[in-house]
């Protein structure tokens, strides 16, 4: 007989996609624990507590949290969705455009710089406008449209002074004039689910600043393109972010790999809760497998 | 159904049938971002501050 399967789910706030997935988890009499990541905390000495766990489902705001919680879980030899390695890569913007360039997948032209001088010394060479983003950061926070030499000047110098020492990794990015909207698209696995289109008058399109979403067909062409940018970042369950330039086509400009579909489930019609709880039962599965 | 005391405004808050522990309701009164810490009986907190790392 398959031995009954336990699961935790890390998270920080029950927005309405937990909602969905413990709603998931009990339609299916999945035996699961809630973990609120500000109640729990790691013995080092004594990892057995979490060992009870086939996997752990993380859906935690707080990137720190999260990321080092999926290092313990790793560590510890729990199966976590999604695991520390993905983590790392797509919380870090810079890190998710190295592995990019090494898979050859299509981004936006990005530069990177570690002080305000060097910075603005490669803004003025590569041409204005372009946009300073946060490596770490989410949910369209702090990104800085600069359209000239004084904004330059005044950011850089204005980051560099009052944000914290991840503030002075400058990522620069070429502007894309896109035709007011982007793509989001759900991969699970090896499987990408559905897309949206976010659009907006503003030329951040992320929904958390008010874009709003319409079904986008899922052409081979950005079938193939979400999983090859997945596969580089190590996969599991991801929201990969297409931008459409006027000239290059589709670019992958980042993921998202704790991601909100709070807009794209009743868009697309389709139970992306449901089907990450799947993808986490198969990873417990995969575990007591290979034990 | 549970009705709580939004804890900035004092406004009556009735909260839905589904509603869990650690979900965010806004005040609809003065809009403030109250967390459900508790039902049977429901108590509510003032939602965390949003945190430089938080996102997806």
């Amino acid at each position: 007989m398959q031995p009954r399967l336990k699961i935790g789910v890390l998270y920080s706030r029950v927005r309405v996609e937990e909602k969905w997935i413990f709603a998931a988890m009990e339609k299916r009499g999945i035996d699961y624990d809630r973990l609120d990541d500000r109640s729990i905390h790691f013995d080092l000495s004594d990892p057995t507590p979490w060992q009870q766990y086939d996997a752990v489902l993380e859906r935690s705001i707080s990137y720190n949290s999260g990321l080092y919680a999926l290092r313990l879980l790793n560590a510890f030899g729990v199966p976590t969705v999604n695991r520390a390695s993905v983590a790392e890569i797509c919380g870090d913007k810079l890190m998710t455009s190295a592995l990019f360039t090494r898979d050859g997948v299509p981004q936006p032209h990005n530069i990177t710089a570690f002080t305000p001088e060097a910075a603005l010394e490669a803004i003025e060479e590569f041409g204005y406008p372009v946009v300073l983003k946060p490596v770490v950061g989410s949910w369209g926070r702090l990104l800085a449209k600069v359209n000239d030499r004084d904004a330059a000047e005044a950011v850089l110098e204005h980051k560099a002074t009052l944000g914290s020492v991840q503030h002075s990794v400058f990522y620069i990015q070429e502007y894309i004039k896109k035709p007011g909207r982007d793509i989001r698209a759900i991969v699970i696995g090896e499987r990408v689910l559905t897309a949206m289109y976010r659009k907006s008058d503003h030329w951040i399109t992320n929904t958390a600043r008010g874009g709003e979403g319409e079904l986008c067909p899922i052409t081979p062409e950005i079938e193939d393109l979400c999983l090859r940018a997945a596969k580089s970042v190590g996969g599991g369950v991801l929201a990969v972010d297409l931008i459409e330039h006027p000239e290059r086509g589709y670019l992958v400009n980042e993921i998202n790999h704790t991601m909100e579909f709070h807009t794209m489930q009743p868009v697309s019609g389709i139970d992306i809760a449901g089907e990450i709880v799947e993808y986490v039962m198969s990873a417990a599965r995969e575990k007591t497998a290979a034990v | 159904m549970s009705t709580v005391s939004c804890v900035e405004c004092a406004a009556e808050i009735e909260l839905a049938e589904n509603t869990e522990v650690g979900e965010i309701i806004v005040c609809p009164d003065c809009g403030v971002d109250l967390e459900v810490t508790a039902l049977n009986p429901a108590t509510i907190e003032l939602a965390p501050m949003e945190q430089e790392d938080w996102g997806e």
